[in-house]
Protein backbone atom coordinates (compact mmCIF):
# COMPACT_ATOMS: atom_id res chain seq x y z
CA UNK A 1 0.00 0.00 0.00
CA UNK A 2 0.92 3.57 -0.93
CA UNK A 3 -1.51 5.58 0.35
CA UNK A 4 -4.16 4.88 3.20
CA UNK A 5 -6.61 7.59 3.74
CA UNK A 6 -8.40 7.36 6.90
CA UNK A 7 -11.95 9.15 8.00
CA UNK A 8 -10.50 12.50 6.14
CA UNK A 9 -12.96 15.58 6.19
CA UNK A 10 -12.88 18.72 5.27
CA UNK A 11 -14.84 22.01 6.04
CA UNK A 12 -14.48 25.56 4.84
CA UNK A 13 -16.63 27.50 7.35
CA UNK A 14 -19.48 25.65 7.75
CA UNK A 15 -19.70 23.91 4.68
CA UNK A 16 -18.58 20.62 4.40
CA UNK A 17 -16.44 19.36 1.09
CA UNK A 18 -16.42 15.67 1.99
CA UNK A 19 -16.63 13.61 5.28
CA UNK A 20 -14.90 10.67 6.15
CA UNK A 21 -13.21 9.01 3.31
CA UNK A 22 -11.54 5.93 3.51
CA UNK A 23 -9.67 4.48 0.82
CA UNK A 24 -6.19 2.92 -0.32
CA UNK A 25 -3.91 3.49 -3.47
CA UNK A 26 -1.38 0.32 -4.28
CA UNK A 27 1.90 0.67 -5.59
CA UNK A 28 2.26 0.77 -9.06
CA UNK A 29 -1.64 2.05 -9.31
CA UNK A 30 -2.84 3.82 -12.04
CA UNK A 31 -6.33 5.79 -10.51
CA UNK A 32 -8.30 7.78 -11.76
CA UNK A 33 -10.10 10.42 -9.28
CA UNK A 34 -13.06 11.16 -11.24
CA UNK A 35 -15.79 13.44 -9.53
CA UNK A 36 -17.97 16.70 -10.80
CA UNK A 37 -17.04 19.70 -10.73
CA UNK A 38 -16.87 21.17 -6.66
CA UNK A 39 -17.07 17.52 -5.82
CA UNK A 40 -13.40 18.61 -3.32
CA UNK A 41 -10.97 16.57 -6.01
CA UNK A 42 -8.56 19.47 -6.12
CA UNK A 43 -9.24 20.06 -2.57
CA UNK A 44 -8.20 16.06 -1.57
CA UNK A 45 -5.18 16.20 -3.88
CA UNK A 46 -4.06 19.59 -1.60
CA UNK A 47 -4.28 18.05 1.55
CA UNK A 48 -2.36 14.67 0.69
CA UNK A 49 0.29 17.18 -1.11
CA UNK A 50 0.52 19.35 2.29
CA UNK A 51 -0.64 22.46 1.08
CA UNK A 52 -4.01 22.50 3.16
CA UNK A 53 -4.91 20.85 6.45
CA UNK A 54 -8.02 19.06 6.69
CA UNK A 55 -10.40 19.35 9.57
CA UNK A 56 -10.70 16.08 10.62
CA UNK A 57 -8.82 12.45 9.91
CA UNK A 58 -5.74 11.43 8.59
CA UNK A 59 -3.29 10.10 5.51
CA UNK A 60 0.13 7.99 5.41
CA UNK A 61 2.32 7.80 2.40
CA UNK A 62 4.36 4.58 2.37
CA UNK A 63 7.70 5.83 3.40
CA UNK A 64 9.35 5.72 0.62
CA UNK A 65 7.14 7.41 -1.17
CA UNK A 66 8.59 10.87 -3.50
CA UNK A 67 5.69 12.76 -4.80
CA UNK A 68 5.61 14.35 -7.82
CA UNK A 69 2.56 17.20 -8.28
CA UNK A 70 1.62 18.74 -11.69
CA UNK A 71 -1.00 21.74 -10.48
CA UNK A 72 -4.61 22.49 -12.57
CA UNK A 73 -3.81 25.66 -13.65
CA UNK A 74 -0.05 27.93 -14.43
CA UNK A 75 0.38 31.26 -15.10
CA UNK A 76 1.62 31.18 -18.70
CA UNK A 77 0.40 33.47 -20.50
CA UNK A 78 1.22 33.84 -24.63
CA UNK A 79 3.74 36.58 -24.01
CA UNK A 80 5.71 34.32 -21.73
CA UNK A 81 9.06 34.53 -21.94
CA UNK A 82 11.31 30.99 -21.11
CA UNK A 83 11.93 28.68 -23.08
CA UNK A 84 10.76 25.24 -22.92
CA UNK A 85 13.86 23.96 -21.04
CA UNK A 86 14.51 27.04 -18.56
CA UNK A 87 10.90 26.62 -17.37
CA UNK A 88 11.95 22.82 -16.66
CA UNK A 89 15.30 24.08 -14.86
CA UNK A 90 13.49 26.56 -12.39
CA UNK A 91 12.84 23.42 -10.98
CA UNK A 92 16.67 23.01 -10.47
CA UNK A 93 19.81 24.58 -8.36
CA UNK A 94 20.88 28.20 -9.63
CA UNK A 95 23.72 27.36 -10.82
CA UNK A 96 23.34 24.12 -13.06
CA UNK A 97 25.95 20.56 -12.72
CA UNK A 98 26.99 18.93 -15.32
CA UNK A 99 24.84 15.93 -13.95
CA UNK A 100 21.51 18.36 -13.32
CA UNK A 101 21.66 19.25 -17.21
CA UNK A 102 21.92 15.64 -18.29
CA UNK A 103 18.87 15.11 -15.74
CA UNK A 104 16.79 18.21 -17.80
CA UNK A 105 17.81 15.90 -21.22
CA UNK A 106 16.75 13.20 -20.13
CA UNK A 107 13.19 14.62 -19.27
CA UNK A 108 12.99 16.55 -22.58
CA UNK A 109 13.82 13.23 -23.91
CA UNK A 110 11.58 11.44 -22.39
CA UNK A 111 8.35 13.70 -22.68
CA UNK A 112 9.56 14.46 -26.43
CA UNK A 113 10.46 17.97 -25.82
CA UNK A 114 14.54 17.71 -27.34
CA UNK A 115 13.98 18.89 -30.61
CA UNK A 116 11.65 22.20 -29.11
CA UNK A 117 13.25 22.97 -25.92
CA UNK A 118 14.68 26.41 -27.04
CA UNK A 119 11.07 27.19 -27.98
CA UNK A 120 9.44 29.78 -25.83
CA UNK A 121 6.88 28.13 -23.37
CA UNK A 122 4.65 31.31 -24.28
CA UNK A 123 4.42 30.12 -27.96
CA UNK A 124 3.95 26.20 -26.88
CA UNK A 125 0.78 24.05 -27.41
CA UNK A 126 -1.39 23.38 -25.12
CA UNK A 127 0.50 19.27 -24.91
CA UNK A 128 3.71 20.67 -25.46
CA UNK A 129 3.11 23.05 -21.76
CA UNK A 130 1.59 20.10 -20.25
CA UNK A 131 5.01 18.29 -21.19
CA UNK A 132 6.93 20.60 -19.66
CA UNK A 133 4.95 20.76 -16.39
CA UNK A 134 5.14 17.11 -15.93
CA UNK A 135 8.99 17.10 -17.21
CA UNK A 136 9.70 19.78 -14.25
CA UNK A 137 7.53 17.43 -12.14
CA UNK A 138 9.83 14.57 -12.57
CA UNK A 139 12.79 16.39 -11.66
CA UNK A 140 11.80 15.59 -8.32
CA UNK A 141 12.27 11.64 -9.15
CA UNK A 142 9.27 11.23 -8.07
CA UNK A 143 7.46 7.46 -7.63
CA UNK A 144 4.44 8.73 -7.47
CA UNK A 145 2.79 11.14 -9.77
CA UNK A 146 -0.33 13.42 -9.14
CA UNK A 147 -1.52 15.24 -11.97
CA UNK A 148 -4.97 17.52 -11.85
CA UNK A 149 -6.74 18.11 -14.70
CA UNK A 150 -3.92 17.72 -17.17
CA UNK A 151 -5.80 17.21 -20.00
CA UNK A 152 -8.50 19.38 -19.94
CA UNK A 153 -7.74 22.53 -22.39
CA UNK A 154 -5.86 19.82 -24.75
CA UNK A 155 -7.15 18.71 -28.16
CA UNK A 156 -7.86 14.79 -29.00
CA UNK A 157 -4.23 13.80 -30.20
CA UNK A 158 -2.30 15.66 -27.74
CA UNK A 159 -4.36 14.50 -24.97
CA UNK A 160 -3.70 10.73 -26.38
CA UNK A 161 0.02 11.69 -26.67
CA UNK A 162 -0.14 13.13 -22.75
CA UNK A 163 -1.78 9.76 -21.24
CA UNK A 164 1.03 7.47 -23.56
CA UNK A 165 4.04 8.87 -21.85
CA UNK A 166 1.80 8.78 -18.47
CA UNK A 167 1.24 5.09 -19.21
CA UNK A 168 5.29 4.78 -19.78
CA UNK A 169 5.92 6.40 -16.48
CA UNK A 170 3.76 3.87 -14.88
CA UNK A 171 4.36 0.37 -17.38
CA UNK A 172 8.60 1.26 -17.50
CA UNK A 173 9.42 3.27 -14.13
CA UNK A 174 6.76 1.72 -12.07
CA UNK A 175 5.05 4.76 -10.83
CA UNK A 176 2.24 5.39 -9.18
CA UNK A 177 -0.53 7.43 -11.27
CA UNK A 178 -3.23 10.09 -9.10
CA UNK A 179 -4.98 11.46 -12.07
CA UNK A 180 -7.77 13.53 -11.53
CA UNK A 181 -10.13 14.54 -14.35
CA UNK A 182 -13.59 14.54 -15.88
CA UNK A 183 -12.75 12.79 -18.81
CA UNK A 184 -14.43 9.49 -18.20
CA UNK A 185 -13.95 8.16 -21.27
CA UNK A 186 -10.02 8.87 -21.66
CA UNK A 187 -9.59 7.47 -17.55
CA UNK A 188 -11.76 4.35 -19.14
CA UNK A 189 -8.91 3.95 -21.69
CA UNK A 190 -5.60 4.54 -19.88
CA UNK A 191 -6.35 3.93 -16.01
CA UNK A 192 -6.50 0.74 -13.93
CA UNK A 193 -8.56 2.07 -10.69
CA UNK A 194 -11.26 4.73 -9.47
CA UNK A 195 -11.95 6.81 -6.71
CA UNK A 196 -15.05 8.82 -7.37
CA UNK A 197 -15.95 11.58 -5.44
CA UNK A 198 -19.53 13.15 -4.81
CA UNK A 199 -21.52 14.08 -2.36
CA UNK A 200 -18.93 14.49 0.44
CA UNK A 201 -18.54 10.44 -0.20
CA UNK A 202 -15.45 8.77 -2.19
CA UNK A 203 -16.14 5.41 -4.29
CA UNK A 204 -13.37 2.55 -5.12
CA UNK A 205 -12.76 0.24 -7.73
CA UNK A 206 -11.46 -1.07 -10.91
CA UNK A 207 -12.47 0.98 -13.55
CA UNK A 208 -14.05 -1.28 -16.13
CA UNK A 209 -16.51 -2.09 -13.34
CA UNK A 210 -17.32 2.46 -13.15
CA UNK A 211 -20.92 3.42 -14.52
CA UNK A 212 -20.51 6.74 -15.15
CA UNK A 213 -23.75 7.97 -12.84
CA UNK A 214 -22.55 12.28 -13.73
CA UNK A 215 -22.83 12.98 -17.74
CA UNK B 1 33.95 65.28 -20.00
CA UNK B 2 35.28 62.95 -17.54
CA UNK B 3 37.88 65.65 -15.87
CA UNK B 4 34.95 67.44 -14.24
CA UNK B 5 34.77 65.38 -11.21
CA UNK B 6 30.89 65.93 -11.26
CA UNK B 7 30.95 64.08 -13.71
CA UNK B 8 32.95 61.06 -13.01
CA UNK B 9 31.12 60.20 -10.15
CA UNK B 10 27.50 60.47 -12.26
CA UNK B 11 28.86 58.10 -14.22
CA UNK B 12 29.68 55.80 -11.24
CA UNK B 13 26.94 56.36 -9.53
CA UNK B 14 24.77 55.33 -12.55
CA UNK B 15 26.63 52.49 -13.78
CA UNK B 16 25.60 50.94 -10.23
CA UNK B 17 21.73 52.39 -10.55
CA UNK B 18 21.75 51.11 -14.00
CA UNK B 19 22.97 47.68 -13.20
CA UNK B 20 20.44 47.18 -9.47
CA UNK B 21 17.95 48.69 -11.53
CA UNK B 22 18.53 46.19 -14.68
CA UNK B 23 18.37 42.86 -12.44
CA UNK B 24 15.68 44.08 -9.98
CA UNK B 25 13.52 44.57 -13.12
CA UNK B 26 13.57 41.16 -14.94
CA UNK B 27 11.89 39.99 -11.71
CA UNK B 28 9.41 43.36 -11.27
CA UNK B 29 8.50 42.70 -15.02
CA UNK B 30 8.22 38.66 -14.06
CA UNK B 31 6.02 39.66 -11.21
CA UNK B 32 3.89 42.27 -12.63
CA UNK B 33 4.85 45.21 -10.26
CA UNK B 34 5.00 47.89 -12.69
CA UNK B 35 2.70 49.84 -11.09
CA UNK B 36 4.08 49.09 -7.82
CA UNK B 37 7.34 50.39 -8.80
CA UNK B 38 5.90 53.54 -10.37
CA UNK B 39 3.82 53.53 -7.15
CA UNK B 40 7.03 53.26 -4.91
CA UNK B 41 8.67 55.87 -6.96
CA UNK B 42 5.96 58.57 -5.63
CA UNK B 43 6.53 57.34 -2.53
CA UNK B 44 10.57 58.02 -2.95
CA UNK B 45 9.01 61.73 -3.32
CA UNK B 46 7.28 61.84 -0.26
CA UNK B 47 10.65 60.48 1.80
CA UNK B 48 12.86 62.94 0.10
CA UNK B 49 10.02 65.76 1.27
CA UNK B 50 10.41 64.02 4.75
CA UNK B 51 14.10 63.98 4.88
CA UNK B 52 14.11 67.83 3.96
CA UNK B 53 11.30 68.44 6.98
CA UNK B 54 13.51 66.28 9.58
CA UNK B 55 16.56 67.71 7.77
CA UNK B 56 18.16 64.39 7.13
CA UNK B 57 19.75 63.38 3.61
CA UNK B 58 17.25 62.76 1.45
CA UNK B 59 18.74 59.21 0.42
CA UNK B 60 17.82 58.04 3.92
CA UNK B 61 14.16 59.85 3.88
CA UNK B 62 13.36 57.80 0.68
CA UNK B 63 14.75 54.79 1.79
CA UNK B 64 12.80 54.89 4.80
CA UNK B 65 9.59 55.45 3.31
CA UNK B 66 9.78 53.53 0.58
CA UNK B 67 10.79 50.27 2.55
CA UNK B 68 7.12 51.37 4.82
CA UNK B 69 5.32 51.84 1.54
CA UNK B 70 6.47 48.26 0.02
CA UNK B 71 5.91 46.34 3.00
CA UNK B 72 2.39 48.01 3.64
CA UNK B 73 1.61 47.16 -0.24
CA UNK B 74 2.97 44.13 0.58
CA UNK B 75 0.61 43.17 3.14
CA UNK B 76 -2.57 44.99 1.87
CA UNK B 77 -1.97 43.15 -1.04
CA UNK B 78 -1.58 39.54 0.38
CA UNK B 79 -5.04 40.25 2.00
CA UNK B 80 -6.81 41.51 -0.60
CA UNK B 81 -7.93 40.70 -4.09
CA UNK B 82 -8.14 44.24 -5.12
CA UNK B 83 -3.94 44.71 -5.26
CA UNK B 84 -4.44 47.77 -7.93
CA UNK B 85 -6.90 49.37 -5.54
CA UNK B 86 -4.52 49.19 -2.10
CA UNK B 87 -1.44 50.40 -4.17
CA UNK B 88 -3.36 53.48 -5.70
CA UNK B 89 -4.68 54.18 -1.79
CA UNK B 90 -1.15 54.11 -0.49
CA UNK B 91 0.34 56.08 -3.09
CA UNK B 92 -2.58 58.76 -2.44
CA UNK B 93 -1.25 58.59 1.32
CA UNK B 94 2.58 59.06 0.52
CA UNK B 95 2.34 61.86 -2.22
CA UNK B 96 -0.28 63.62 -0.11
CA UNK B 97 2.06 63.55 2.61
CA UNK B 98 4.76 64.29 0.82
CA UNK B 99 3.16 67.39 -0.52
CA UNK B 100 2.62 68.78 3.66
CA UNK B 101 6.47 67.70 4.15
CA UNK B 102 7.84 69.98 1.50
CA UNK B 103 5.09 72.87 2.59
CA UNK B 104 6.42 72.95 5.61
CA UNK B 105 10.03 72.49 5.44
CA UNK B 106 10.12 75.51 3.51
CA UNK B 107 11.99 73.77 0.71
CA UNK B 108 11.81 75.48 -2.36
CA UNK B 109 11.05 74.91 -6.19
CA UNK B 110 14.14 73.96 -6.97
CA UNK B 111 14.92 71.20 -4.15
CA UNK B 112 11.02 70.04 -5.27
CA UNK B 113 12.60 69.50 -8.86
CA UNK B 114 15.75 67.70 -8.25
CA UNK B 115 13.73 65.15 -6.15
CA UNK B 116 11.19 64.47 -9.22
CA UNK B 117 13.45 64.61 -11.70
CA UNK B 118 16.93 63.81 -10.91
CA UNK B 119 20.04 65.83 -10.71
CA UNK B 120 23.53 64.96 -11.94
CA UNK B 121 25.50 68.06 -10.33
CA UNK B 122 23.84 66.81 -7.12
CA UNK B 123 26.14 63.87 -6.63
CA UNK B 124 29.52 63.48 -4.60
CA UNK B 125 32.02 61.21 -3.56
CA UNK B 126 30.54 59.97 -0.63
CA UNK B 127 27.04 59.58 -2.35
CA UNK B 128 29.10 57.80 -4.61
CA UNK B 129 30.20 55.16 -2.06
CA UNK B 130 26.99 55.54 -0.21
CA UNK B 131 24.77 54.02 -3.75
CA UNK B 132 27.39 51.92 -4.26
CA UNK B 133 26.86 50.03 -0.77
CA UNK B 134 23.15 49.76 -1.17
CA UNK B 135 23.83 48.82 -4.75
CA UNK B 136 25.79 45.52 -2.94
CA UNK B 137 23.27 45.25 -0.30
CA UNK B 138 20.18 44.59 -3.46
CA UNK B 139 22.25 42.46 -5.49
CA UNK B 140 23.25 40.29 -2.36
CA UNK B 141 19.69 40.09 -0.93
CA UNK B 142 18.57 39.09 -4.63
CA UNK B 143 21.82 36.51 -4.51
CA UNK B 144 20.56 35.24 -1.66
CA UNK B 145 17.25 34.12 -2.40
CA UNK B 146 17.69 33.74 -6.07
CA UNK B 147 16.91 30.41 -6.58
CA UNK B 148 13.09 31.07 -4.79
CA UNK B 149 12.70 34.38 -6.41
CA UNK B 150 13.38 32.61 -10.05
CA UNK B 151 10.94 29.86 -9.36
CA UNK B 152 7.86 32.23 -7.47
CA UNK B 153 8.69 35.48 -9.99
CA UNK B 154 8.49 32.86 -13.13
CA UNK B 155 6.33 30.12 -12.11
CA UNK B 156 4.45 30.91 -8.76
CA UNK B 157 1.93 28.12 -9.04
CA UNK B 158 4.68 25.38 -9.86
CA UNK B 159 6.97 26.96 -6.74
CA UNK B 160 3.83 27.00 -4.47
CA UNK B 161 3.45 23.75 -5.08
CA UNK B 162 7.30 22.93 -4.03
CA UNK B 163 6.34 24.48 -0.54
CA UNK B 164 9.11 27.06 -0.97
CA UNK B 165 8.19 29.98 1.24
CA UNK B 166 6.86 32.42 -1.06
CA UNK B 167 5.63 34.66 0.89
CA UNK B 168 9.44 35.36 2.35
CA UNK B 169 10.61 35.47 -1.25
CA UNK B 170 8.11 38.18 -1.63
CA UNK B 171 9.33 40.05 1.18
CA UNK B 172 12.64 39.78 0.59
CA UNK B 173 12.10 41.66 -2.92
CA UNK B 174 9.59 44.17 -1.99
CA UNK B 175 12.91 45.57 0.07
CA UNK B 176 15.04 45.06 -2.87
CA UNK B 177 12.80 47.03 -4.66
CA UNK B 178 12.34 49.74 -2.29
CA UNK B 179 15.99 50.27 -2.28
CA UNK B 180 16.37 50.12 -6.04
CA UNK B 181 13.68 52.60 -6.57
CA UNK B 182 15.49 54.92 -3.78
CA UNK B 183 18.93 54.35 -5.26
CA UNK B 184 17.98 55.22 -8.67
CA UNK B 185 15.87 58.49 -7.39
CA UNK B 186 19.29 59.87 -7.01
CA UNK B 187 19.87 60.32 -10.71
CA UNK B 188 17.07 59.98 -12.61
CA UNK B 189 14.47 61.49 -10.44
CA UNK B 190 11.77 59.98 -8.26
CA UNK B 191 9.54 60.68 -10.80
CA UNK B 192 11.26 58.35 -13.77
CA UNK B 193 12.90 55.82 -11.65
CA UNK B 194 10.27 53.16 -12.54
CA UNK B 195 11.26 53.69 -16.70
CA UNK B 196 14.77 52.16 -15.07
CA UNK B 197 12.98 49.65 -13.07
CA UNK B 198 10.36 48.39 -16.07
CA UNK B 199 11.67 49.07 -19.29
CA UNK B 200 15.01 47.99 -19.53
CA UNK B 201 13.47 44.05 -18.57
CA UNK B 202 10.58 44.69 -20.35
CA UNK B 203 12.59 44.91 -23.74
CA UNK B 204 14.91 42.11 -22.25
CA UNK B 205 11.47 39.92 -22.78
CA UNK B 206 11.42 40.06 -25.89
CA UNK B 207 15.12 38.84 -26.76
CA UNK B 208 16.32 36.54 -23.56
CA UNK B 209 14.56 33.14 -23.54
CA UNK B 210 16.67 32.54 -19.89
CA UNK B 211 16.24 34.22 -16.66
CA UNK B 212 20.40 34.87 -17.05
CA UNK B 213 19.91 36.24 -20.81
CA UNK B 214 16.92 38.40 -19.63
CA UNK B 215 19.31 39.91 -16.41
CA UNK B 216 22.44 40.55 -18.78
CA UNK B 217 20.11 42.18 -22.09
CA UNK B 218 18.04 44.14 -19.17
CA UNK B 219 21.16 45.24 -17.34
CA UNK B 220 22.74 46.31 -21.29
CA UNK B 221 20.09 48.47 -21.69
CA UNK B 222 20.06 50.33 -18.72
CA UNK B 223 23.62 51.17 -19.17
CA UNK B 224 23.50 52.37 -22.52
CA UNK B 225 20.61 54.56 -21.43
CA UNK B 226 22.06 55.79 -18.06
CA UNK B 227 25.82 56.57 -20.32
CA UNK B 228 24.40 58.27 -23.22
CA UNK B 229 21.70 60.09 -21.49
CA UNK B 230 25.13 60.92 -19.03
CA UNK B 231 26.51 62.25 -22.61
CA UNK B 232 24.16 63.70 -24.34
CA UNK B 233 22.96 65.80 -20.88
CA UNK B 234 26.80 67.05 -21.00
CA UNK B 235 27.00 68.35 -24.61
CA UNK B 236 23.36 69.36 -24.75
CA UNK B 237 22.60 70.86 -21.17
CA UNK B 238 19.04 69.21 -21.21
CA UNK B 239 18.15 67.43 -18.50
CA UNK B 240 19.65 63.60 -18.41
CA UNK B 241 16.35 61.81 -17.21
CA UNK B 242 14.51 63.16 -20.68
CA UNK B 243 17.47 61.72 -22.54
CA UNK B 244 17.09 58.38 -20.26
CA UNK B 245 13.66 57.80 -21.02
CA UNK B 246 13.96 58.78 -24.74
CA UNK B 247 16.61 56.29 -24.74
CA UNK B 248 14.76 53.46 -22.83
CA UNK B 249 11.43 54.03 -24.73
CA UNK B 250 13.29 53.69 -28.23
CA UNK B 251 15.05 50.58 -27.19
CA UNK B 252 11.67 49.03 -26.30
CA UNK B 253 9.33 50.28 -29.93
CA UNK B 254 12.33 48.87 -31.61
CA UNK B 255 12.31 45.32 -29.64
CA UNK B 256 8.80 45.57 -29.69
CA UNK B 257 8.17 46.28 -33.33
CA UNK B 258 10.93 43.43 -34.38
CA UNK B 259 8.67 40.90 -32.11
CA UNK B 260 5.64 41.74 -33.63
CA UNK B 261 6.92 41.65 -37.13
CA UNK B 262 9.00 37.84 -36.12
CA UNK B 263 5.56 36.62 -35.25
CA UNK B 264 2.93 37.48 -38.05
Amino acid sequence: MILDVHNLTMKFDNRTIFQDLDFQLQEGSMTALLGPNGAGKTTLIRILLGMLAPTAGSFQFDEHVKLGYVPQFRNIDPEYPLSIRSFIELNGPLFKSKQFKQEVDHELEEMNLTSIQHTRMGEASGGQKQRAYLAQALLDKPNMIVLDEATASLDPSAKEELMALIQHLNKKHGMTVLFVTHDVPLAKKYMKEYLYLDHGTVQAGKIADFQEVYS
Amino acid sequence: MLQYAFMRYAFYASTFIAITCGVVGVYVVARQFSFLAHTLSEIGFAGAAFAAFAGIPSLWGMILFTLLGSIGVGELTLHTDQKESSISAISALFIGLGVLFLSISNSNARYATSILFGSIIGVDLQDVYQLIILSLIVIVLLILVARQLNYDSFDHIGAASHHLKTGLVSLVFLIALAMSVSIGSQIVGSLLVFILLTLPASTARYLGKSIWSMIIWSVAFALIGVWAGLYLAYVTNWPVTFFISIIEVAIYLLAYGLHQLKRN
